[in-house]
C-alpha cells in the first residue's frame, strides 16, 4: 500500500512538468482545508488525501507537532502506558499523502472570501472548510476556577502536559491525603472519562498512598457505565472513593486554589489535589466562525455540514450532532462520511449513505476492562441510535481482560486510521 | 430458545442417561461410524488424550478452549474469551462448518452439512459428558437454527469500491495492514469465510457484541461488498 501510494505520488512529479507547472496544477485543484488534527480533523484530512488521489489539495492546520490523544490518557495516570506511547507526529500524512500541514493557530474565518486566516498572518482560501477544534471551557463555570489556576488545579482533560502534572501532583500527595475531582455537566467529551480517572487514581493510590481518599463532586444525577463502575469501585477501591451527587450538593461547588480548598454544598473541606474538569464548549475558533448556537456548532447528519454555511463542515467534540458521544471513535467516524460527502462535492465521486459509530472502552483495574458502544444513522433532524450494547455487570475475568487486549488493539488500530 | 432449552433439560431430568441420546434425535451408534471422520484428530473415551486436536471427554457446557495442556489456536482462544462454550447449538454449527464460529481455527474439517449427520455425531459426543445439559428434546421442535449461509447469499457478489467506503467502519478498529494484537486481523479472507463469519455475528450465533452490533445492520449486499473490498486489499491500486 505505502509503495502503490509512492509510486503515485513519483508520477505526479514526472507528469506535472508535462502537462502544466505544478502551481497551476495546485490551483486548480479544489481546496480542503482543516482546522484540527485531532480523531475528526486528522481523519478527514487523510481520507480526503487518500480517496481523492491527489485531485483535492488538502491543508491541516494544527499548532502542535505531536498530539497527544486525550483516550488512553487516564491509563498513563494509572501507570498503565508511557506518555510517549500516546504521542503522535503528522509526519506520515504530509509525506505519504502529500497533505500540508500546517503547525499555526487558525485565529479567524472569513465565510464570504472563504479564508482562513493564521496566527502567523497567512491566509488560506479554501473551497471546503473542515473545523474540528475540539473543547474549550466555558468560562466561570466553576466557582474559584479559570484556565491560569490549571497549573495548581489541572483539568487534564486535553492531554499531555497536563496529565503529567495531575499525575506527579498525585504522586507527591501526603499519605492519608484526598484527591477531589470537579466532574463537568452534560454534554461533555468521553462520557465515561472522569469515571475511568477516578479508577485509575485509586489504581495508582492504591498501591503508593492506599490510605488516601478520592472525593467526587458531581453535578449529575447519572453517569456513562455508571453501574460497571460502581460494581469495579466496590470490589477494588472499597472506602476509598465518595461521589457527591446533585442530591447532595455536588453541582454546587467552589474551589479556592489558593487555600487548596473545596466547597460542595457550603461545606468546605482542605485538599492535596484537585482536578477541575469543567462545563465545555466547541473550540474557540467554531465561535470565532459564527457557526455555533449555544456551546456548539449543530450539523446536519448526512454530510456533518454546519447548519449556518453548506461549506463549512464540523466534526466530534465541537458539534452538535445529536445521539453521539463526544468521543475520538464518534470523531474519527464522522470524519470518514464528512469525507466521503466532501470528496464527492469537490470531485463528483460517488456519495455513500452516511453511517456512524462508537465504542469506548473503559479500564477499571488491572485487567478489568468495560465497553460500551452504539451504531447511528442519519435523519433529517440529527445522528440517531440505532442499536446498541453494554459489558454486563459480574462478568468473568477473562471475558474482562479480554476485553482489554481488545482496547490496546483498538488504540492501536484507530491511531493509524488517524495519523495513518 | 431459551425458554426450549430449559423445558428441555427438565425433560432429561425425568429420564434415564440411556434414553437421552434417543430424545435427542440422534443415534449414537451411528454417530460412533461417523466419529471415524474425526478420530484422525481427535480421541474420546477412557483413556482419551490431546493429539491434533483436544480431547473431546466432557465437552457439554464446557467453556471452549478450556482443555489442560492444549494449546489452541488464536481464533478459538479469541472465541473462547468472549464466551463460546460448548453446547447443542454451539457444537451443531461448529461441526457444520468449523469457520462459521470460529474464524482461523487450527480445525481443518471441510464440515458435515447434514443435519441427521450431525445429530448422530452430537449424541455420540454426548455419552462421554456427564449430565449433559442445552441438548433440545426430540426433532422437529427443538432442532437448532440452520447456521448455513444460503447459496444465494454467499453468491452475491459484492461491489469492492462500496466496501472500501463501509470498511471505514472496520478500521476504526482493525487495522488495514493485518496487524492483530487484541483485535483480529480481517484482511486478504477468503470472501467466503468473511461472509460466514459476519452472517454469524449478524445472526448472532458468534458471540462478540461489537461486532453483532457492528454486523447487525450490514445488508447481505454490503457484507459481500466487504468481503470483496478486504479479500483484495492488497491489490488495490
Amino acid at each position: 500500500m505505502p509503495l502503490n501510494r509512492r509510486t503515485f505520488i513519483g508520477a505526479v512529479v514526472a507528469t506535472s512538468g508535462v502537462i502544466s507547472t505544478p502551481m497551476l496544477r495546485a490551483q486548480g485543484r479544489p481546496r480542503v482545508v482543516v482546522i484540527g488534527g485531532g480523531a475528526g480533523g486528522a481523519t478527514a484530512a487523510r481520507y480526503i488525501a487518500k480517496d481523492s488521489d491527489g485531485a483535492i489539495d488538502v491543508t491541516l492546520v494544527e499548532p502542535s507537532r505531536a498530539y497527544y490523544t486525550c483516550f488512553f490518557s487516564n491509563l498513563y495516570i494509572g501507570g498503565f502506558r508511557e506518555m510517549n506511547s500516546l504521542g503522535h507526529s503528522y509526519g506520515t500524512l504530509a509525506a505519504e499523502y502529500g497533505i500540508n500541514v500546517v503547525h499555526d493557530w487558525a485565529v479567524a474565518v472569513d465565510r464570504d472570501a472563504k479564508t482562513v486566516t493564521l496566527a502567523s498572518g497567512g491566509v488560506l482560501p479554501y473551497d471546503r472548510l473542515i473545523v474540528s477544534p475540539g473543547i474549550d471551557f466555558v468560562d466561570g463555570a466553576v466557582k474559584g476556577w479559570d484556565v491560569s489556576a490549571q497549573n495548581v488545579m489541572p483539568h487534564a482533560y486535553k492531554a499531555g502536559s497536563q496529565t503529567e502534572l495531575l499525575k506527579a501532583q498525585i504522586l507527591a500527595m501526603p499519605e492519608g491525603g484526598t484527591f477531589a475531582m470537579v466532574a463537568p455537566p452534560n454534554p461533555y467529551r468521553c462520557p465515561p472519562g472522569p469515571y475511568e480517572r477516578v479508577s485509575m487514581v485509586a489504581h495508582l493510590l492504591k498501591q503508593v498512598n492506599p490510605t488516601a481518599k478520592i472525593i467526587v463532586a458531581d453535578p449529575k444525577a447519572n453517569f456513562s457505565k455508571q453501574g460497571l463502575f460502581e460494581e469495579g469501585w466496590a470490589a477494588n477501591y472499597a472506602g476509598m472513593i465518595e461521589r457527591v451527587g446533585p442530591e447532595f450538593g455536588g453541582g454546587n461547588v467552589e474551589v479556592d486554589p489558593v487555600a487548596m480548598t473545596i466547597s460542595i454544598d457550603g461545606d468546605v473541606n482542605r485538599i492535596d489535589v484537585c482536578n477541575v474538569i469543567p462545563a465545555m464548549k466547541a473550540g474557540r475558533i467554531a465561535q470565532i466562525a459564527g457557526i455555533t448556537e449555544g456551546n456548539w456548532a449543530p450539523v446536519n447528519a448526512h454530510d456533518m455540514s454546519s447548519k449556518m454555511d453548506s461549506n463549512i463542515h464540523v466534526l466530534g467534540d465541537a458539534a452538535a450532532q445529536g445521539d453521539m458521544p463526544k468521543s475520538g471513535y464518534a470523531a474519527n467516524s464522522q470524519a470518514k462520511v464528512c469525507a466521503n460527502a466532501v470528496r464527492g462535492a469537490l470531485t463528483g465521486s460517488t456519495v455513500f449513505p452516511a453511517r456512524f459509530a462508537n465504542t469506548c472502552w473503559s479500564l477499571i483495574d488491572t485487567d478489568n476492562g468495560v465497553k460500551v458502544g452504539a451504531t447511528y444513522e442519519a435523519t433529517p433532524e440529527k445522528i440517531a441510535t440505532v442499536n446498541g450494547f453494554i459489558s454486563e455487570i459480574g462478568e468473568s475475568a477473562e471475558l474482562r481482560a479480554a476485553t482489554y487486549r481488545e482496547s490496546i488493539g483498538w488504540y492501536e488500530g484507530i491511531t493509524v486510521d488517524i495519523f495513518g | 430458545m431459551v425458554f426450549q432449552r430449559l423445558t428441555a433439560f427438565a425433560l432429561i431430568g425425568l429420564t434415564t442417561a440411556t434414553q437421552v441420546g434417543a430424545e435427542a434425535g440422534g443415534d449414537p451408534t451411528r454417530g460412533e461410524a461417523l466419529f471415524r471422520q474425526c478420530s484422525g484428530c481427535h480421541q474420546i473415551g477412557e483413556g482419551a488424550e490431546n493429539r491434533i486436536g483436544p480431547q473431546l471427554n466432557h465437552i457439554f457446557d464446557r467453556a471452549a478452549g478450556a482443555v489442560e495442556g492444549f494449546r489452541y489456536s488464536n481464533g478459538l482462544s479469541r472465541a473462547a474469551a468472549v464466551g463460546l462454550a460448548w453446547n447443542y447449538d454451539t457444537l451443531d454449527a461448529f461441526i457444520e462448518n468449523p469457520r462459521t464460529l470460529v474464524s482461523n481455527t487450527r480445525m481443518s474439517f471441510r464440515g458435515m452439512p447434514d443435519q441427521q449427520d450431525r445429530d448422530d455425531l452430537v449424541a455420540y459426543l454426548r455419552v462421554f459428558s456427564d449430565s449433559p445439559m442445552n441438548i433440545p428434546e426430540a426433532a422437529p421442535t427443538a432442532r437448532a437454527v440452520d447456521h448455513a449461509v444460503a447459496p444465494e447469499v454467499l453468491a452475491v457478489v459484492g461491489d469492492p469500491a462500496y466496501g472500501e467506503y463501509l470498511s471505514g467502519e472496520c478500521t476504526s478498529c482493525h487495522q488495514k495492514s493485518g496487524a492483530s494484537d487484541g483485535i483480529p486481523s480481517i484482511t486478504n479472507w477468503r470472501a467466503e469465510d468473511f461472509v460466514i463469519a459476519m452472517h454469524a455475528y449478524k445472526d448472532g450465533v458468534r458471540a462478540h457484541p461489537v461486532m453483532q452490533m457492528m454486523a447487525g445492520r450490514l445488508s447481505t449486499e454490503e457484507i459481500a461488498a466487504l468481503a470483496a473490498y478486504f479479500e483484495r486489499i492488497d491489490q488495490k491500486v
